[in-house]
């Protein structure tokens, strides 16, 4: 080693491509100095699986269940946003009582996601028994998606021009007693999120995102929003039947008065907006009117529809991490001539960038958490320092975070 | 921001003013949803690849920011046409437009300018069409791979239907031998 590579002030670590605090693979390079990290670089595709490729020789209605593979938690908004472009390419009317089912699917999808993410972010500052807490909670919305679709995760229940099952006065009970148990609990989770002293100190003032880069860089969902960007699909363009409904943007001002855009700011929001998304299920119950639920219910006519239909359209859907944009093209051919998926996470990667400079390597885990990506996360961080190679595991990185929020109980 | 918001027709005008006969094919696509039938607008312009920056620029005199989502693309026989999926007027209820502007690459020149020094949000979306299209993105901030493997072929383009497609390395699983 030369004397100069010894005089270097910075050094570098790469996290990833498996990691604790992402669930799925994605790789970072920090260039950190000392503790704080001065620079950082994503590289992402670990898990490119040429879905887009598969679907340009799939039909419509087959390319709906490899949609919901796209990404387990969004099962349900990939298959939906790619109807809602081929419905506009085909001109097919969705009858009302599906596009009230449908909002009811998809909020409360996202109180799963939601809630399951605030027990990851618990996780990652070491608040395990918090973790317990949410995902106990996220089990009673999960029995509710099972007994309304029929399955927990990947539920079936798009179809194009509709949904696959009806919600039956006799199933009203059951949904009011699973609405009422997680209303009962936001308040505990309120609780414990926003006004325990360590959390505060874990994320307020961490992994800031300013209004203008969140702009700029095109930010979507909770990650925007908390950064006080008024952008949400089911306002900005209302789709399905939420622009009957009665509810509104969630920034963290409505809260605290301020914006800061740190990862408290993105608590505050996916808090609040599991609030609003039980309220909107229960206006959807109130307000739902009789009829269809699908406008073709024999799939081969459908199918011959869709074989005749040409032309291109877009689908843009708010899934509970943001915009989610599918672009198709159909060409009177079985199989689409060209299909484009774009999930909220593709938007969300470049703004980790600014968040994560200057905060230190114990915050890693969770400002990296904090925009709920969904792609990956890091098993092993290998830090080079001086010719010598350390290599932290994730045990490690995760201890790593947990002593900083003992350090800061003290 | 400016002031004033223009209507859809008149979005459509005022590029056409702009930019004169480099768009073509303009076509305004209205549709409503839910019971109070508030109607949505995406607006679908056929443009000439050379004024893709100046497009953008345009775009951000109507709002400062506007909203890059992501950029399609596919291949017909002879070109290559990539779609650049913007909204505009984002943050009151039911008055955002969506636009997508369309450019043909001839295969024989495929290049285009990098919009990522104006929408530095949009610096994946363009990586992403070099490697899947094999287009020339002029002047990208950053010229690597974002999503297929550094290993993988270096002249095979996933999204293309033709010679340079991946159609040689897929293999059927009833065609593979046992």
């Amino acid at each position: 080693m030369s004397a100069k590579a010894t005089t270097k002030t910075t050094y570098q670590i790469p996290i990833g491509p498996i990691h604790p605090a992402l669930k799925e693979p994605v790789k970072f390079e920090f260039e950190i100095d000392g503790e704080r990290i001065v620079d950082v670089d994503v590289t992402l595709g670990h898990v490119h699986r040429a879905i887009e490729w598969t679907g340009m020789h799939r039909n419509p209605i087959q390319i709906l269940y490899l949609a919901e593979r796209i990404c387990g938690i969004c099962s349900y908004c990939h298959p939906m946003a790619f109807s809602l472009a081929v419905e506009r390419i085909a001109g097919i009317e969705v009858p009302e009582r599906a596009n009230y089912l449908r909002v009811i699917h998809a909020e409360l999808e996202r109180i799963c996601s939601h809630v399951l993410w605030a027990g990851v972010a618990a996780h990652e500052i070491g608040f395990d028994s918090v973790l317990f807490l949410t995902w106990q909670i996220r089990e009673e919305a999960l029995d509710l998606t099972e007994y309304l679709t029929g399955n927990r995760v990947t539920k079936a229940i798009t179809m194009i021009g509709g949904v696959r099952r009806d919600i039956t006065s006799d199933m009203l009970p059951r949904i009011k007693k699973s609405l009422d148990y997680l209303k009962d609990n936001f308040a505990k989770l309120k609780k414990v999120y926003l006004e325990d002293k360590t959390f505060k100190m874990r994320s307020q003032g961490c992994g800031i995102l300013t209004k203008e880069n969140a702009l700029k860089l095109c930010a979507c969902g909770p990650t925007t929003r908390a950064s006080g960007v008024k952008k949400d699909v089911r306002l900005d363009q209302p789709y399905f039947a939420f622009d009957d409904l009665d509810f509104d943007y969630v920034t963290p001002d409505v809260l605290t008065g301020e914006v800061n855009g740190d990862v408290y700011d993105r608590i505050i929001v996916r808090l609040l907006e599991v609030r609003q998304s039980i309220d909107l299920i229960e206006q959807c119950i109130d307000k739902m009117p009789e009829g269809e639920i699908v406008s073709e219910p024999k799939l081969a006519k459908l199918l011959a529809t869709l074989k005749k239909a040409k032309g291109e359209g877009i689908g843009r859907m708010e899934a509970p991490r943001g915009e989610v944009f599918h672009y198709v093209k159909l060409n009177e051919n079985e199989y689409p001539y060209s299909w484009k998926v774009r999930a909220p996470t593709y938007s969300n990667i470049l703004p980790w960038i600014p968040m994560l400079k200057g905060e230190q390597i114990a915050d890693i885990p969770i400002v990296a958490a904090s925009t709920d990506p969904c792609m990956s996360c890091t098993n092993r961080v290998a830090i080079i320092k001086e010719g010598n190679k350390y290599e932290l595991n994730k045990e490690q990185l995760h201890r790593l975070s947990v002593e900083k929020t003992r350090r800061l109980m003290r | 921001m400016t002031s004033k918001k223009l209507t859809p027709e008149e979005i459509v005008d005022s590029f056409k003013k702009e930019f004169k006969t480099k768009i073509t094919d303009a076509r305004i696509e209205k549709f409503t949803q839910g019971s109070k039938k508030t109607e949505m607008t995406h607006i679908w312009m056929k443009t000439d690849p050379s004024i893709i920056k100046d497009i953008t620029k345009h775009l951000m005199t109507l709002q400062k920011y506007p909203h890059f989502a992501v950029s399609s693309g596919y291949d017909t026989e002879k070109t290559i046409d990539i779609v650049y999926h913007f909204s505009i007027y984002y943050g009151k209820r039911g008055e955002e437009i969506s636009l997508n502007f369309t450019v043909s690459l001839p295969k024989t020149k495929p290049e285009i300018d990098t919009i990522s020094d104006l929408i530095p949000g949009a610096l994946i979306a363009e990586q992403e069409k070099q490697e899947m299209l094999g287009i020339k993105v002029k002047n990208i901030p950053q010229d690597r791979r974002s999503f297929i493997s550094d290993d993988f072929p270096k002249d095979v383009y996933p999204w293309r239907k033709d010679e340079t497609g991946p159609k040689k390395m897929v293999r059927n699983l009833h065609e593979a031998k046992k």
